[in-house]
């Protein structure tokens, strides 16, 4: 066990044992027995010391999180389970196991089954609510490097801790019994922090499930007591507005993970009756400033952060960033906290909040035994929709369903290239580079002849 | 109730094509709408289809049918699994 530690922040923010720590469909559960499955799934976990969290029901993969916080376990956030990411983490970690609530989970690490509570173990014993040293690691989150081997960044208990005081403050829901609908994955760095951390450290509530069609969406937010707020993205927000179903008041909006356009951010604003608050944020530094949409494009910092300019670089620091971090878009300061955004820097892929980087799938394409040459490049964005990225590939052996069955293995599916083209040859300049204007051209060229 | 049960093998084939038509639309294949199999995989070694993707298709569906697809009544992976199986669901939900 760990020793107790005078500075150790509590796991949970709520003050009574009957305060509701989430909502599933069956009805409310209590902080008493949130802290009950805690300590029952704590003592089941086995000895590995990182576990890959995969639960889809929100509540359990709460419950897992915070087991393994007790245990002094690691979480791992791989940013997509691909059996060449499952392979590369076992490598990161050798004693990591998978905790899954699915029977048909093929993740090829040791599984272990997350069981729910029998009726006779259902007893919460009061409010004891574990604290947890602000040093102790929470969870590995990983981004894509450049060279194939994912990049693993350390989240400590203090700093997320921090930030989600800072997020709380931000979105104005402290104090409030609100809850989190969310419809992006625990598993995702947005989700981690704002519909799962946000609700056990803010004395809000979980919704359980992760609503996907707009009619899901729907009725999860009626499932679900006011104050409640919707967790999502632009795509998803563009979807549940585009369709035809009516939905219920929300008393907040919350997206992240690619840029909102005003007129989304109006419309999403007029539909669901509430304000919508959009966060600006990064692997590296966590979250990092927040806007209201719909009336102002200017971003504001999160409480503590500074940015500076630096080697033409743009450099968070302050508040729960714990070392100066070089920021990954083109950054311009407007006024005190507050600054635009000018998109990403030239190698970074957001595609619906997955980040990569040209350069790591083009080393994953042209690793491709019978790919001679080949490129991705990222089309010109569609407002609030998900851009796919386009390849262009020289590989006279191969057929395009070997090709994207080989792409498969390596890659994330959101950045399969949609559409995949052919060509003899790359447009390749005297430096062995592609000009844009060049991949333009071919792409037209092909895209006609087909 | 089932209208899948009503239509005939002629209707099925011509709805099939409506259908892979408004995939390679929504989601900008580069890819004739004749020349998806009717049941291949639309995941994995197939279309290769994933959650964004459905969603884009559910969409166009969705508007194009009347009706609302949802994700607890039905299986995803099911309907989704070939282009006749989400042909054939279309056919018994339909309303327009």
């Amino acid at each position: 066990m760990t020793p107790p530690c005078p500075a150790a922040l509590p796991l949970l923010s709520h003050e009574r044992s009957d305060a509701v720590v989430a909502w599933r469909p069956d009805g409310p559960v209590t902080a008493g027995r949130f802290l009950a499955d805690v300590r029952r799934l704590a003592s089941d976990l086995p000895a590995g010391g990182h576990v890959l969290n995969v639960c889809a029901d929100r509540y359990r993969f709460a419950v897992g999180v915070a087991a393994s916080l007790v245990r002094g376990k690691i979480s791992l956030l791989p940013s997509t389970h691909t059996p060449e990411t499952v392979r590369q983490l076992l490598a990161f970690a050798p004693d990591a196991f998978c905790l899954t609530d699915s029977a048909a989970c093929d993740i090829e690490l040791p599984q272990h089954r997350y069981r729910e509570a029998g009726e006779a173990e259902a007893s919460p014993e009061g409010l004891a609510v574990p604290a947890i040293d602000p040093d102790q690691i929470v969870a590995y989150v990983f981004t894509s490097g450049s060279t194939g081997t994912p990049v693993p960044h350390r989240k400590t208990w203090g700093p997320l801790v921090r930030n989600i005081a800072a997020e709380a403050d931000r979105l104005g829901v402290v104090g409030t019994p609100f809850t989190l609908v969310g419809t992006v994955p625990p598993q995702h760095m947005y989700g981690f922090e704002s519909t799962v951390l946000l609700a056990l450290l803010s004395g809000g509530a979980i919704w359980s499930g992760r609503p996907f069609y707009p009619a899901d969406i729907a009725e999860a937010l009626d499932a679900v007591p006011r104050p409640r707020v919707l967790v999502s993205t632009p795509f998803h927000l563009r979807t549940l507005l585009a369709a035809d179903v009516s939905v219920p008041p929300a008393d907040l909006v919350v997206s992240a993970t690619a840029p909102l356009s005003g007129n989304l951010a109006v419309a999403v604003e007029a539909r669901l009756q509430c304000p919508l608050v959009e966060i600006y944020g990064c692997t590296e530094t966590g979250q990092t400033a927040t806007r209201r949409t719909a009336e102002t494009a200017e971003w504001q910092l999160m409480r503590g952060l500074q940015l500076s300019v630096e080697d033409g670089k743009t450099w968070a620091r302050g508040g729960h960033v714990e070392t100066p971090t070089a920021l990954g878009d083109i950054i311009e300061p407007t006024s005190g906290d507050r600054f635009l955004l000018h998109g990403r820097s030239a190698d970074l892929v957001n595609i619906a909040g997955k980040r990569s980087s040209l350069g790591y799938l083009n080393h994953q394409l042209n690793a491709i035994p019978g790919v001679v040459d080949g490129s991705f490049f990222v089309p010109d964005d569609e407002a609030d929709g998900v851009t796919r990225l386009t390849a262009v590939v020289v590989a006279p052996e191969l057929d395009r369903a070997t090709l994207l069955q080989a792409l498969r293995e390596r890659i994330d599916p959101l950045f399969l290239p949609r559409p995949l083209l052919f060509a003899d040859e790359l447009p390749r300049n005297a430096t062995g580079k592609l000009p844009r204007t060049a991949l333009d051209a071919l792409r037209r060229k092909l895209g006609n002849a087909e | 109730m089932n209208q899948a049960a009503n239509s005939s093998p002629a209707d099925l084939d011509a709805l099939r094509l409506e259908v892979a038509a408004l995939v390679v639309e929504a989601l900008n294949l580069d890819m004739a709408p004749e020349s998806i199999p009717a049941d291949d995989s639309l995941f994995g070694e197939g279309l290769g289809l994933d959650s964004i993707d459905i969603l884009e298709v559910a969409l166009v569906v969705s508007k194009r049918y009347g009706f609302q697809l949802r994700a607890d009544n039905e299986d995803n992976v099911r309907i989704f699994r070939s282009l006749r199986s989400l042909t054939e669901y279309v056919a018994a939900n339909r309303t327009k």
